[in-house]
């Protein structure tokens, strides 16, 4: 079936803002801390923000409403992934931001999350 | 700056949620993949995108022609909540080869892949199947088609794409909220057979 909806795959990118400028010069991270599914809020007593970065105010500001996934919070800013991983990055270590890290890999074939997974599907659409 | 998208349209996900797994929904373009999240899932379907440049080359190029050097690459994903404790993505991946940036971060923590084949254009579905395969990620194959078919196509389309006799293959109408479901479904059964 034709998806006329679905994104070209590729294209040029033409940000307004270059990401290594959003990220002070920063790589991406390209290690573990940060899935496309860690959920992420604010924390409960976080610092002023008034001396931040107007894009980790706005990614503050989109957290303070509760918990969302990275690739969620990548989706609602049209931020890049790696760039948006970076900035929460740093805002959970100035202690802005609390974060529940996706299952660890060796629990993945855990039994018990394929049976919650199963029924909530039939539960749902069965 | 309207970031904050508003309170009460089910945004965020409940207080309650404390585990989130991941099922990648994967195919050759246009097979059906936003179709299938956008039927599944239960907010609009969001969009991130990755840029794919060589990390920390950034500075360097400065003299560059701006965005001559980077491509990004555009995923389409939704979301499930399944209990009060569990929320499931849906992440739609795209099958090209030379985008194995983007399917290392996918994989990673994936329970497992439905494969969206298009009966008539199976040839366009071995490069995914080559990534999915190579990232050892189990996977179950969805038929997108909107009417029966006979029986012995099952076989045909097994034997095109190769497919070990334990490998599920089920008929999905991407626009059907229950057909779609059931092939979800159908993957979770067989990855739990896959415990056993």
């Amino acid at each position: 079936m034709t998806t006329p909806d679905e994104p070209d795959q590729e294209q040029a990118a033409t940000p307004l803002v270059p990401a290594y400028v959003i990220t002070n010069g920063r790589s991406l991270l390209d290690d573990d801390e940060f899935s496309l599914i860690t959920l992420v809020t604010t924390a409960q007593d976080s610092p002023s923000t008034q001396h931040l970065d107007p894009e980790k105010r706005r990614l503050l500001e989109l957290c303070s409403g509760g918990h969302l996934s990275v690739a969620e919070i990548a989706g609602h800013t049209q931020f890049p992934v790696g760039v948006v991983k970076i900035l929460l990055s740093d805002l959970t270590q100035a202690g802005y931001l609390i974060t529940r890290a996706p299952i660890p890999a060796a629990k993945l074939v855990d039994r018990n999350i394929l049976e919650e997974v199963l029924h909530g599907l039939q539960a749902r659409f069965g | 700056m309207a970031f904050k998208p508003a309170l009460d349209d089910g945004v965020y996900l409940r207080e309650s949620v404390q585990t989130a797994a991941k099922i990648l929904v994967v195919g050759h373009f246009a097979v059906g993949k936003t179709t299938f999240i956008g039927t599944m899932s239960e907010i609009p379907p969001l969009r991130t995108e990755e840029v794919m440049t060589q990390a920390g080359e950034g500075i360097d190029d400065l003299k560059g022609t701006p965005g001559k050097t980077t491509t990004t690459v555009a995923m389409d994903f939704g979301r499930l909540t399944l209990s009060e404790r569990l929320v499931l993505y849906l992440f739609g991946t795209p099958g090209q080869q030379r985008f194995v940036q983007v399917w290392e971060d996918m994989s990673r923590g994936a329970l497992g892949a439905l494969v969206l084949v298009d009966p008539e254009r199976l040839e366009e579905s071995f490069p995914v199947m080559d990534l999915v395969e190579h990232y050892g990620i189990p996977y179950a194959i969805a038929v997108n088609r909107f009417d029966d078919r006979p029986n012995h196509e099952d076989a045909e389309i097994r034997e095109a794409l190769d497919l070990l006799p334990e490998t599920p293959l089920v008929n999905c109408d991407a626009r059907d909220q229950r057909s779609s479901a059931n092939a979800l479904i159908t993957l979770v059964r067989y990855l739990q057979s896959r415990l056993t």
